[in-house]
């Protein structure tokens, strides 16, 4: 006992605050400070984060031989074989579908992955939220950590495809850079808004799987929007879909494909609504969020 | 002169403020009944607690978990609460833990606060106690070197040897208890909080727990403590709280509670057991 005094950490060395006031609502300018206080303590528990998403892969794979090398083999085997079925499907080269699918598909994957984990991270959380007090930008941020964890695992086959088909990256292939980092942002601000919303209501989960189920088919993933062959239809169909740009801000630079500007400004104008309503509806929800889980 | 100093505590001669402080006023809470048919719910538990079961504002329907509830506590304060089957104590000390924000009243907390709700809570069963001992100072914000300290005193008071080794699903009961409370309780927070779990340890462990909160105590700090068992409660508060249908009964000393709470051959029991230790 006394050496649990004696090594009793000076205020500093907690990050919580000592002193909190919690005050049933008080309106937007209450909830406004509780949402940035929430996003302020999440960034300081980083390591945590860091480590809550690394466990989750490590405990999913403990025991196994391959581990979360599991990931890349059944990726690569569904490229593999999908690359080859569609190019012939599509008469397209191999030489060009297979680097175009492998990056299509895994980029999907983790889309896919960062929208329906999103959905649940509130939900998912829901013993760790009744059991402590916790900043709950800690649970959005843990299923993008853990999302990308895997997606780096899927990165080795889109290396592998495009050394051996030689793709050739030059300068501007750095544009994927902040593409990604928008990436990021948007999964956080989308796990905000949606693991609200689906652990208040709980169809929405359903509602979002069977939409991204349709986005697949819809978006320019295993197709190029080359093939449409200017129908307008079709064309009208891609150019009212927010995934589409978001997926070509990424692709187009590794694939060296022109990307018009106007993508990227359409991008950021999804972004930027999806932050803004993503914040409003966390400050809205925030001191709900127990009730509901 | 020497008057003056005759009751302050040394710690406010030096000028250090350690007094904790743990105020609820006016606290109310209601659950929205979200994810069930609220009308056959309604209609099953209407006869028991009709009571408890209301509309809010926006006419939806919701349980009356809280209401009103009030109190102060200081640094010395030991606060049991006890009350029947869902009569809000645990919600109670969810709220004052900060995980419910109240739909009405306020709550103020000075001081390191740590909550022992649920045993497992904050601990992955799948990995081994010294990995979960880790995690909690991740949880706790701590530095890699402090966490060494939190492992090498968990380990001391826990006396779990080489099961932390193993994996936390492996392990009783009663050692999850260990690895839990002395991980609660190893840099001692200034309020602890605990739901009734925590007398599921055994003997000795129990023995080596409650010196470890009165020792906490003794330093100037608060336990709020929810159980069923009153010897537990004698023993280890100097406050009770009676709660029920989400109200204040009775607050007071835990023997005048407890004769109001008890039937009288149970206190007469207990009163014999206190006079005698």
């Amino acid at each position: 006992m006394t050496k649990a005094l004696s090594t009793m950490p000076q205020d500093g060395a907690f990050r919580k605050p000592a002193h909190f006031i919690l005050s049933a609502d008080r309106g937007w300018k209450q909830r406004l400070q509780l949402a940035l206080a929430d996003l302020r303590e999440g960034v300081h528990l980083w390591r945590l984060i860091a480590v809550l998403g690394f466990l989750d892969i490590k405990l999913r794979y403990r025991g196994s031989a391959l581990g979360p090398f599991w990931l890349t083999i059944s990726m690569g085997v569904q490229v593999g074989a999908m690359a080859f079925i569609y190019a012939d499907l599509f008469h397209t080269d191999i030489h060009t579908y297979l680097p175009f699918l492998s990056l299509s598909l895994i980029a999907w994957n983790y889309l896919n992955a960062l929208v329906t984990d999103g959905c649940g991270c509130f939900i998912q959380s829901d013993s760790v939220i009744k059991g402590m007090r916790m900043p709950f930008t800690v649970h959005a941020a843990r299923s993008i950590v853990r999302n990308t964890i895997i997606l780096a695992h899927n990165i080795v086959i889109i290396i592998a495809v495009f050394a051996i088909m030689g793709v050739q990256q030059s300068l501007s292939s750095l544009m994927a850079v902040p593409a990604f980092f928008l990436w990021l942002v948007d999964a956080f601000a989308f796990s905000l808004l949606f693991g609200a919303l689906c652990a208040r209501f709980r169809d929405v989960p359903q509602i979002i799987s069977a939409i991204m189920q349709i986005a697949f088919f819809v978006t320019p993933v295993m197709w190029n929007t080359d093939i449409l062959n200017g129908h307008r239809e079709a064309i009208f169909l891609i150019r009212f879909n927010p995934f589409y740009y978001m997926f070509e801000i990424l692709r187009a630079p590794l694939l060296g494909t022109p990307l018009p500007a106007t993508t990227w400004i359409s991008a950021l104008i999804i972004s930027g609504i999806l932050i803004l309503f993503s914040w409003v509806a966390f400050t809205r929800t925030r001191g709900r969020i127990a009730f509901w889980v | 002169m020497g008057r003056f100093y005759a009751n302050a505590r040394p710690d406010c001669i030096l000028g250090l403020n350690t007094m904790a402080n743990l105020t609820a006023s006016n606290i109310t809470i209601d659950f929205p009944l979200y994810h069930s048919d609220s009308r056959s719910l309604k209609k099953t538990i209407l006869g028991q607690a009709s009571a408890r079961f209301g509309r809010d504002t926006n006419n939806r329907p919701v349980v009356q978990a809280l209401r009103n509830i009030s109190f102060s506590l200081n640094s010395g304060d030991r606060l049991g609460l006890i009350g029947s089957n869902g009569s809000g104590k645990t919600t109670l000390l969810r709220v004052l833990s900060g995980i419910y924000q109240p739909t009405g009243g306020v709550l103020s907390a000075d001081g390191r606060l740590t909550a022992l709700l649920d045993p497992g809570q904050g601990m992955n069963p799948q990995l081994t106690g010294r990995e979960n001992i880790r995690l909690r100072g991740l949880y706790l914000g701590l530095s890699p070197s402090k966490t060494m300290d939190l492992v090498k005193d968990v380990e001391d008071f826990s006396e779990l040897g080489n099961f932390l080794d193993l994996p936390v699903r492996n392990y009783s009961s009663g050692m999850t208890i260990r690895l839990a409370f002395a991980m609660a309780t190893a840099f001692p927070p200034e309020i602890l909080l605990m739901d009734e779990w925590i007398l599921a340890g055994d003997a000795v462990f129990m023995e080596k727990a409650r010196k470890r909160v009165e020792d906490m105590v003794r330093h100037a700090d608060i336990l709020v403590l929810a159980s069923h068992s009153p010897s537990i409660l004698v023993e280890w508060c100097n406050r009770l709280l009676w709660v029920e249908n989400g109200q204040i009964k009775s607050d007071g000393s835990p023997l005048t509670v407890l004769e109001q709470y008890l039937p009288p051959h149970a206190f007469k029991e207990l009163a014999k057991i206190d006079t005698n230790s």
